[in-house]
C-alpha cells in the first residue's frame, strides 16, 4: 500500500523561574522543604489576602521572550483561570489569557546533522504554579502548598516539529537558553521544566491526506520521556489509523499520560472535557505597562545566546561543530573558553584542555569550569605552553589540575614538577646521533625504503624521547632527526 | 433572550460552581435567575461599540514587589484552620483522576 | 453617659483625663450586654481584651506617654475584616470557626492608633445583601424600630453606632453597604474612593468595587477615622501611592465651608424616591442654598443601567472570590463527602446561604463560555459609560446629591422572597462603586414613622476631604445627625 506520513508536534513547556520568592507573595522558594512550611496567607489563598507581582519574575519572563525573538506586549494584564483542584488553593490560577507577555517569536534549534531549524513560538506567558498532591501516603490525598505560587513561564510553540528528536532538541535548546539567561535553573530532577507535547500524523494514502486525532501527553519531566512518548504516540496513532481509520474531528483531542515503567502512553481522558475556565481580568492586580526604557534595560542583560556562541566558535575559532557544542553546553564553560582565547591562546588547545580536563574536573567537583579556581589567564598560558611544545598534552592535564590549588603561573608549576620539555638542540642532537648510531637498520629503512620510512621514523623518534626520559620536545626531535637523516 | 436559565442551564452552572443543589434549589434558581437575567438584559440595549471595557477604575499600573523573601507561616499556623490534616499536609479523600489544569 | 459622645469628643476627654478609657469601654460593654441581645449588632465582643487595652491606654496617659489619635476609644469592626483575635466569619457558616492568621491593614492601623476594638459586627453573608437578613449567624434589627432591618450589608456596624454600642465602626461598601445602613440607622457613613483604603485583610466580595470605610456619629468622626485608615499599603496592588493621591489631613480643614459650592442634582433620580424622602432631600438642598450653594440640574443618562451592570460585575468577581471556600484547606467540610469532588460540592451547598449561592450562580453564568461577551464584557463597557456620566457631572459641579435609598428601613422579611426587588433598592448607591468614587451618607430627616432618611453626597475621586467638608457644612447647620433612637 502506498502510505506516507508526516509527524506533527507542537509543545507546551512550563519553565520554573529562578526567583528568590514566589510570583505573588514573599515566600522563599526552596526545594525539598517539609510540607506546608513555605506558605503564607497569599499562597494559601486565605480570605482577605491579596497578590502583589514579583518584579524579578516579570523581568525574567520579558528577557526570555526577547531571547525567543518574541514581540513583547507593551501592555499586559493578569487573568484568573478557574478550575477546582485541591492543589489550587484559590480554585483559580492567576495566569495570562488574551494578552500574553510575549508572542510571535521563534527559536532556532541545532539539528544533529549540523544544520539548524526555526520553530515558531506562539506565545509565552507568566502564571503561578499549583501545589502538589501526594497520593502515596495512604488511602487519601495529601496536599502540600510549598510549590503553590511559584512563578512559571508557559511557552507554547507552533506545531512545527516533525520528529521526536526535533522535539527533544528543542527542549534541550530551550534549557540551554534559559540557563544562559539565568532565568531558570532548568533542573529536570526538580521539575523545573515540564513538557506537554501535542502530537498527530498527516497520513497520505493513495494521494489522499488523513489527519489523525491530536493527543496531548501530560506532564513529562525528562528529555527521554519526551522523546520516547512521542515516538510511542506516532506508532500508536499509525496503528490506530490503520485499524479504525479514525481522523481528527473538533473536540476529539484526547489526553494521555506517560507510563515510565512500561514505556507506554496511557489514555487519561477520551474527549477534551468541556473545560470552561471562565477567564476574566484579575481585579486584585493592575496591568503591566512596559516602556521602551524598561525593555531596553532588560534587553541589556541578555548577553550572547548559546547557539550564536556555538556558531561563532566554529566560524571565528575554526572549531569543529562538535567541539563548539560541547563548549557551549554550559554558559560557564563557553564564557571561560572565550576569555582564555581572548588572552591569546590557540582555540583548539584551550578547547582540548577544557573538554578533556576542565570538564572532567568540574564534574568531579560538581561545579563549573569557572569555579575550579583557575583563571582564564592561567588556562591561556598553559595552552600556549602545550602549543609551543614546552609541555606535553599529558603534562598539560597534570598542570591544569595543579593550578586548582595554586595561583602560580603554569610555567612555574611545570618547573616545580619537572614537566618542561627539553628544547635544547645541542643536547637533543647528541641523543639523536646516539640513536642513529645504535639503529642502522631503522636508519636505512627511513632513508631508502619508502614503504617502511614512516614507521622507522616513528621508531627513531620514540628512541630519542625515551633516552631523554620523555623530556625532549617532540617537535625539535623531529626537526633534528630529519636534518641528520637528510645528510 | 427571555427565560434562558432553564433547569439544564442551572445544572450546568451549578457544576461549574461546585454547588450540589437540591431539587427545590434548582427549581427556585431557575425562576429567580431568569428574572434577574431578564432585568440585566437591559444593558444589551445600549450601544457600546466604541466603549472600552472598564475592569479597573484606577489608572494605576506596574505595582511590583522587589524579589525579597518575607517570613512564611509555620506549618502549624498554615494548617490551623484545616478541616483535616496529616503529617503536615492538608488531607482530602483520595483523588483518582488527574485533572490538574496548570 | 459616654455613649453620647462622638469619637472625637471621647478621644479628647480620655486624653484630657476627664474620662478614662476604662470607663468608656466598660460603659460600652455594659450597653452591649443590655441592648445587644435584642439588637443583634455584634457577632463577637472582646470583653476581656477590650478592658485590657483600655487599661493600657489609661496607664500610658497617666504616665504621660504619647498615645495614638484614637487612644482608648471603643471601635467596632465588620466581621469581614481579618483579625488575629477572635474569629472572622463573614456572617457565614462556612467560616463560622475560621481564625485568621493576620490582621487586616485597617485593623493594624486602628491598633496603632490605640483604638480599643470592642467587637465584630454582623453583616449579610460575605457582605451580599442590603438588610443584614442574609447573615447565617445572627439577626440584627434596626435600633429605631425593631421590626425593621438595619440595612446592609454593614447592618451590624450601623446599628451599633446608632445605638451607642461603640463610638464608631468600620464597614465595607461594594454597592452601598456602608451608605445604605448608615441612612437606615441615622448615622454618617463614608465609602472612600476605590484605592484610598487598603483592602488587605478585607474578605473580598467584588474586588474591583469593595472599599472599607467608617460609620460614625458625624462627618468629623468620619474624618478622624479616615486619617487613621486611609493611605498606601504595598500589600494591596490597588491601594494608591502618595505620589498618585496624597493623603490629606481630613480633620484639618473640615470646618472650612466650600465657597460657592455647586451642587448637581438629577431631578428624575430624586423623583424616584418615596415622597417623604424627596421632601427631605429637597429640604437639605435648601439648607445648602441658604449657605450659599448653587443648584445645577444635570442628567446621568446611564445611571439607570447601574444595577444591571453591577449585578453582573459584582457577582462575576464574587463567583471567583468565593471559589476558595471549598472545605479543603479551611472552613466547613461536609461530613457527607465521600470523594474529593463532594468535599467541594457538598461543603459549599451545606454552608453557603441562598443569597450567596444565587450570586455565585449568577456570576458563574455571566463568565461562562458563550455568555461572557453578552454579560460580563458588556457590563464592563456600561461601567465605563457610567463613569463618563460622572466625569461630565463633575465638570459642572463640585458634587452630586441624591437620596441614599428609595425607601427608609423596610420590614424584616418584606423583601426576602424577591431578590430582584431587593437588588433594585440599591439604585442610588451602586453607580458610585462602579465609578470608584467616594460617597457620603448623612442623616437629613425622618419619615412619618420616625425612620431616618439619608442624603447621599458624591464627589470626584480622591476628594474625600472636600466631601467631608460638604457634609460638615450641613451638620454644622442641622442636627438630624444628633438624633438618637430610644432603645
Ligand atoms: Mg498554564
Ligand atoms: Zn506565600
Amino acid at each position: 500500500m502506498d502510505l506516507e506520513y508526516k509527524i506533527i508536534v507542537g509543545l507546551e513547556i512550563h519553565v520554573q523561574l529562578a526567583t528568590k520568592t514566589k510570583m505573588f507573595c514573599g515566600c522563599e522558594l526552596k526545594f525539598g522543604q517539609p510540607p506546608n512550611t513555605r506558605v503564607c496567607p497569599v499562597c494559601l489563598g486565605l480570605p482577605g489576602s491579596l497578590p502583589v507581582m514579583n518584579k524579578a519574575a516579570v523581568e525574567s519572563a520579558i528577557l526570555t521572550g526577547l531571547a525567543l525573538n518574541c514581540t513583547i506586549s507593551r501592555k499586559t494584564k493578569w487573568d484568573r483561570k478557574s478550575y477546582y483542584y485541591p492543589d489550587l488553593p484559590k480554585n483559580y490560577q492567576i495566569s495570562q489569557y488574551d494578552l500574553p507577555l510575549a508572542e510571535h517569536g521563534f527559536i532556532e534549534i541545532p539539528l544533529e546533522d549540523g544544520s539548524t531549524k526555526q520553530i515558531r513560538i506562539r506565545r509565552a506567558h507568566l502564571e503561578e504554579d499549583a501545589g502538589k498532591n501526594t497520593h502515596t501516603l495512604g488511602n487519601f490525598t495529601a496536599v502540600d502548598l510549598n510549590r503553590a505560587g511559584t512563578p512559571l513561564l508557559e511557552i507554547v510553540t507552533e506545531p512545527d516539529m516533525n520528529s521526536p528528536t526535533e522535539v527533544r532538541l528543542l527542549a534541550q535548546e530551550l534549557q540551554r537558553i534559559v540557563r544562559y539567561l539565568g532565568v531558570s535553573e532548568a533542573d529536570m530532577q526538580k521539575g523545573h521544566m515540564r513538557f506537554e507535547p501535542n502530537v498527530n500524523l498527516h497520513i497520505t494514502r493513495n494521494g489522499q491526506v488523513f489527519k489523525t486525532p491530536i493527543t496531548e501527553v501530560k506532564n513529562l519531566n525528562s528529555f527521554r520521556a519526551l522523546e520516547r512518548s512521542i515516538a510511542y504516540e506516532v506508532n500508536r496513532q499509525l496503528d490506530e489509523f490503520l485499524t479504525t481509520g479514525k481522523t481528527m474531528q473538533v473536540g476529539n483531542k484526547s489526553t494521555y499520560g506517560w507510563d515510565d515503567v512500561n514505556q507506554i502512553t496511557v489514555l487519561q481522558r477520551e474527549k477534551e472535557e468541556a473545560h470552561d475556565y471562565r477567564y476574566f481580568p484579575d481585579p486584585d492586580l493592575v496591568p503591566v505597562v512596559i516602556s521602551d526604557d524598561w525593555l531596553d534595560r532588560i534587553a541589556s542583560r541578555m548577553g550572547e545566546l548559546p547557539l550564536a556562541m556555538q556558531k561563532r566558535f566554529v566560524s571565528e575559532y575554526e572549531l569543529s561543530d562538535y567541539d563548539a557544542q560541547v563548549l557551549t553546553a554550559e554558559k560557564a564553560t563557553a564564557v571561560f573558553f572565550d576569555a582564555a582565547v581572548r588572552c591569546g591562546a590557540e582555540p583548539k588547545r584551550v578547547c582540548n584542555l577544557l573538554t578533556q580536563t576542565g570538564l572532567k574536573l568540574a564534574n568531579e567537583h560538581q561545579t563549573t569550569v569557572d569555579a575550579l579556581g583557575i583563571s582564564p589567564i592561567q588556562a591561556a598560558s598553559l595552552a600556549r605552553m602545550v602549543e609551543a611544545g614546552d609541555v606535553s598534552a599529558t603534562s598539560g592535564a597534570v598542570i591544569f589540575e595543579a593550578m586548582m590549588q595554586s595561583d602560580d603561573d603554569p610555567k612555574q608549576i611545570a618547573e616545580q614538577r619537572n614537566l618542561l620539555q627539553k628544547s635544547d638542540t645541542g643536547q637533543i642532537e647528541t641523543l639523536v646521533e646516539q640513536v642513529i648510531g645504535e639503529n642502522p637498520k631503522a636508519v636505512s629503512d627511513a632513508k631508502t625504503n619508502p614503504k617502511k620510512a614512516k614507521k622507522a621514523m616513528g621508531f627513531l623518534m620514540g628512541q630519542v624521547i625515551q633516552k631523554s626520559k620523555g623530556q625532549a620536545n617532540p617537535k625539535i626531535v623531529a626537526e633534528v632527526l630529519n636534518r641528520k637523516l637528510m645528510k | 433572550m427571555s427565560n434562558q436559565i432553564d433547569r439544564q442551564m442551572v445544572e450546568r452552572v451549578a457544576l461549574l460552581a461546585r454547588l450540589e443543589l437540591s431539587e427545590s434549589e434548582i427549581a427556585q434558581f431557575s425562576t429567580q435567575l431568569s428574572g434577574i437575567v431578564d432585568y440585566i438584559e437591559k444593558i444589551n440595549t445600549l450601544d457600546t461599540d466604541r466603549i472600552e471595557p472598564l475592569a479597573h477604575c484606577l489608572p494605576v499600573h506596574n505595582v511590583l514587589r522587589q524579589d525579597e523573601p518575607l517570613s512564611s507561616l509555620s506549618n502549624e499556623a498554615a494548617l490551623a484552620n484545616a478541616p483535616e490534616q496529616i503529617e503536615g499536609y492538608f488531607k482530602v479523600p483520595k483523588i483518582l483522576d488527574d485533572n490538574s489544569g496548570a | 453617659m459616654s455613649e453620647l459622645l462622638t469619637a472625637l469628643e471621647l478621644r479628647d476627654a480620655i486624653a484630657a483625663k476627664t474620662l478614662s478609657s476604662t470607663e468608656a469601654v466598660r460603659d460600652c460593654l455594659g450597653r452591649i450586654e443590655k441592648y445587644d441581645p435584642e439588637l443583634g449588632a455584634y457577632l463577637l465582643t472582646f470583653t476581656e481584651k477590650a478592658m485590657q487595652d483600655a487599661e493600657t491606654v489609661d496607664r500610658k496617659i497617666a504616665a504621660g506617654q504619647p498615645v495614638g489619635p484614637l487612644a482608648g476609644v471603643p471601635i467596632a469592626v465588620k466581621d469581614n475584616l481579618c483579625t488575629t483575635f477572635g474569629t472572622t466569619t463573614c456572617g457565614s457558616k462556612i467560616l463560622e470557626r475560621f481564625a485568621a492568621p493576620f490582621n487586616a491593614h485597617v485593623i493594624e492601623r486602628l491598633l496603632a492608633a490605640d483604638a480599643v476594638i470592642i467587637g465584630k459586627t454582623n453583616l449579610d453573608e460575605f457582605a451580599m445583601g442590603s438588610s443584614t437578613e442574609n447573615s447565617a449567624l445572627r439577626k440584627t434589627v434596626n435600633p429605631w424600630d425593631a421590626s425593621r432591618v438595619p440595612g446592609g450589608s454593614s447592618g451590624g456596624s450601623a446599628a451599633a453606632v446608632a445605638a451607642g454600642l461603640c463610638a464608631a465602626a468600620l464597614g465595607s461598601d461594594t454597592g452601598g453597604s456602608i451608605r445604605q445602613p448608615a441612612s437606615f440607622c441615622g448615622v454618617t457613613g463614608l465609602k472612600p474612593t476605590y484605592g484610598r483604603v487598603s483592602r488587605y485583610g478585607l474578605v473580598a466580595y467584588g474586588s474591583s468595587l469593595d472599599q472599607i470605610g467608617p460609620l460614625t456619629r458625624n462627618a468629623a468622626d468620619a474624618a478622624l477615622l479616615m486619617n487613621i485608615i486611609a493611605g498606601h499599603d504595598p500589600r494591596d496592588s490597588t491601594s494608591v501611592s502618595d505620589v498618585m493621591a496624597k493623603k490629606p489631613d481630613y480633620l484639618a480643614e473640615l470646618n472650612q465651608p466650600i465657597n460657592a459650592l455647586k451642587i448637581a442634582v438629577v431631578p428624575e433620580l430624586i423623583a424616584g424616591a418615596e415622597p417623604r424622602i424627596r421632601t427631605a432631600i429637597e429640604n437639605a438642598l435648601k439648607v445648602y442654598q441658604s449657605l450659599g450653594a448653587e443648584r445645577v440640574e444635570i442628567t446621568m443618562p446611564h445611571f439607570d443601567y447601574a444595577i444591571a451592570a453591577y449585578y453582573v460585575i459584582a457577582t462575576a468577581e464574587a463567583s471567583s472570590n468565593l471559589a476558595r471556600f471549598d472545605g479543603v484547606h479551611y472552613g466547613h467540610r461536609s461530613a457527607e463527602a465521600g470523594n474529593y469532588i463532594e468535599v467541594y460540592s457538598k461543603s459549599r451547598d451545606e454552608a453557603f446561604g441562598p443569597e450567596v449561592k444565587r450570586r455565585i450562580m449568577l456570576g458563574t453564568f455571566a463568565l461562562s463560555s458563550g455568555y461572557y461577551d453578552a454579560y460580563y464584557l458588556k457590563a464592563l463597557k456600561v461601567r465605563n459609560l457610567i463613569r463618563q456620566d460622572f466625569v461630565k457631572a463633575f465638570e459642572k459641579a463640585d458634587c452630586l446629591m441624591l437620596p441614599v435609598s428609595p425607601t427608609t428601613a423596610f420590614k424584616i422579611g418584606e423583601k426576602t422572597d424577591d431578590p430582584l426587588q431587593m437588588y433594585l433598592a440599591d439604585v442610588y448607591t451602586i453607580a458610585v462603586n462602579l465609578a470608584g468614587l467616594p460617597g457620603l451618607s448623612v442623616p437629613c430627616g425622618f419619615d412619618e414613622e420616625n425612620l431616618p432618611i439619608g442624603l447621599q453626597i458624591i464627589t470626584d475621586a480622591f476628594t474625600e476631604d472636600k466631601l467631608l467638608r460638604i457634609g460638615q457644612m450641613y451638620q454644622n447647620a442641622t442636627d438630624w445627625h444628633k438624633q438618637r433612637p430610644e432603645l
